[in-house]
């Protein structure tokens, strides 16, 4: 089992071990839905909701239903469906209870079903050995953090839209710039701690 | 066989076809540079050519053989459940490719780490079975996934082959720039340095490249 203590693979994932700054995962979502705050917000909300259950729901099956059958080799097709069915329980949620969320979403809350992020973090779960406490804080802090970042994007391009970018750069190429620079800008607190 | 796409020859191969879809991936409609998809992966596994050329093959070989087998049995797929049976059918392949990188190559199954499981929410792969193979015939969606792939695999290559050179003086481990003429620049192995160079080979592609940039009224 890790040795982790909460607190540290709270922070970690928040900042040190961003699961998008530093890992890279979620990009697309993160590319595409940052462009305004409130799209951004709701996102990550949805995000962090879904990335925590999904992270304990798997947790449970991996370690109480296919290890214990040594199916473990399908535990990718599992976790999707799981990921998959879950996604659309929140679809439904949202479209029945915030309709102008659910039309500011739009096609991007079936993303979250192939947003890799999601997969990621169940697939770390995995792989660094957490126990269920630990799955769940990582799964709760590794939203947050990805919800961190894409807010922090989306004040940037809110801002970005009085400047003048090249003409070649517009659109992916900046973005991908800014987002060197926030990367770089977290590395700053790789220093406090690292979460293995 | 039915659902012949416009203007192919033939209705199985699509001969006539068949090197429009190859050059499309590759060239004019890059899954990376152009659609912007399948991002992810693009800068995470190219800290080291190695990897990405690994990356490169895996991707290639899963959207070639999940797009001629959804080609296969698009006729008798209900449209409601596409979208699973779509995943369900790239997990099977990324299963494979993972149990056979974990029986052969260890070490690179250990570097690599989710990003092969991660393989299955890779955008491309998705993309091309809802835009291509749903609609054509099953040897031109074996090319279509085939030329994307290679597309995608170039463009990581190119990025790992970037990286790893500014940032350990190497390429695919072999020593190119001795470290007593350069200072390596680690920036460039860790996340910002592959934020950089995707943005700086944009730039480049935008800039140079093969698609006009749009004139405006």
């Amino acid at each position: 089992m890790n040795p982790t203590p909460l607190w540290v693979i709270f922070v970690g994932s928040l900042f040190t071990n961003n699961i998008l700054l530093a890992s890279l995962l979620g990009m697309c979502s993160f590319l595409v839905c940052s462009s305004r705050v409130e799209t951004a917000l709701g996102l990550s909300a949805a995000v962090v909701f879904v990335m925590t259950c999904t992270t304990m729901l798997n947790y449970l099956i991996y370690y109480f239903v296919l290890l214990p059958l040594h199916l473990d080799y399908l535990s990718f097709v599992v976790f999707i469906s799981v990921i998959a069915a879950f996604v659309q329980f929140v679809e439904m949620f949202v479209e029945r209870f915030s309709p102008k969320l659910y039309y500011a979403l739009g096609i991007f809350l079936p993303l979250i079903t192939v947003n890799c992020a999601i997969l990621g973090a169940v697939l770390f779960m995995v792989i660094r050995q957490y126990d269920f406490a630990q799955s769940t804080v990582f799964g709760f802090s590794a939203g947050l953090g990805w919800g961190l970042a894409i807010l922090l994007m989306a004040g940037l391009r809110e801002k970005m839209g009085y400047s003048n970018v090249p003409e070649p750069l517009r659109g992916l190429g900046i973005l991908m710039l800014v987002t060197g620079v926030i990367a770089m800008a977290f590395m700053g607190f790789a220093g406090m701690l690292n979460v293995q | 066989m039915a659902a012949v796409s416009k203007g192919a020859a033939c209705g199985v191969c699509g001969a006539g076809k068949c090197k429009e879809t190859l050059a499309a991936g590759i060239r004019g409609n890059n899954p990376v540079l152009v659609q912007a998809i399948g991002i992810c992966s693009c800068l995470a596994v190219t800290n080291k050519v190695e990897n990405a050329m690994v990356m490169g093959i895996a991707l290639t070989a899963t959207a070639s053989l999940s797009g001629l087998f959804m080609s296969m049995i698009r006729n008798i797929t209900p449209p409601r459940i596409r979208m699973i049976v779509e995943i369900a059918l790239i997990s099977v392949f990324v299963i494979c490719f993972d149990q056979i990188l974990k029986a052969l190559y260890w070490d690179m199954s250990k570097q690599l780490g989710p990003y092969v499981g991660l393989i299955i929410t890779n955008c491309i792969l998705m993309g091309r079975l809802e835009a291509f193979a749903l609609q054509n015939p099953p040897m031109l969606s074996l090319v279509d996934g085939f030329s994307n792939g290679l597309g995608y695999a170039l463009v990581l290559v190119f990025v790992g082959c970037v990286r790893e050179l500014v940032g350990a003086g190497t390429l695919l481990g072999m020593v190119v720039l001795p470290e007593s003429l350069y200072q390596t620049n680690l920036l460039f192995v860790l996340a910002p340095g592959a934020f950089f160079t995707m943005g700086l080979l944009i730039w480049l592609v935008n800039a140079f490249g093969p698609r006009k940039p749009e004139k405006k009224p």
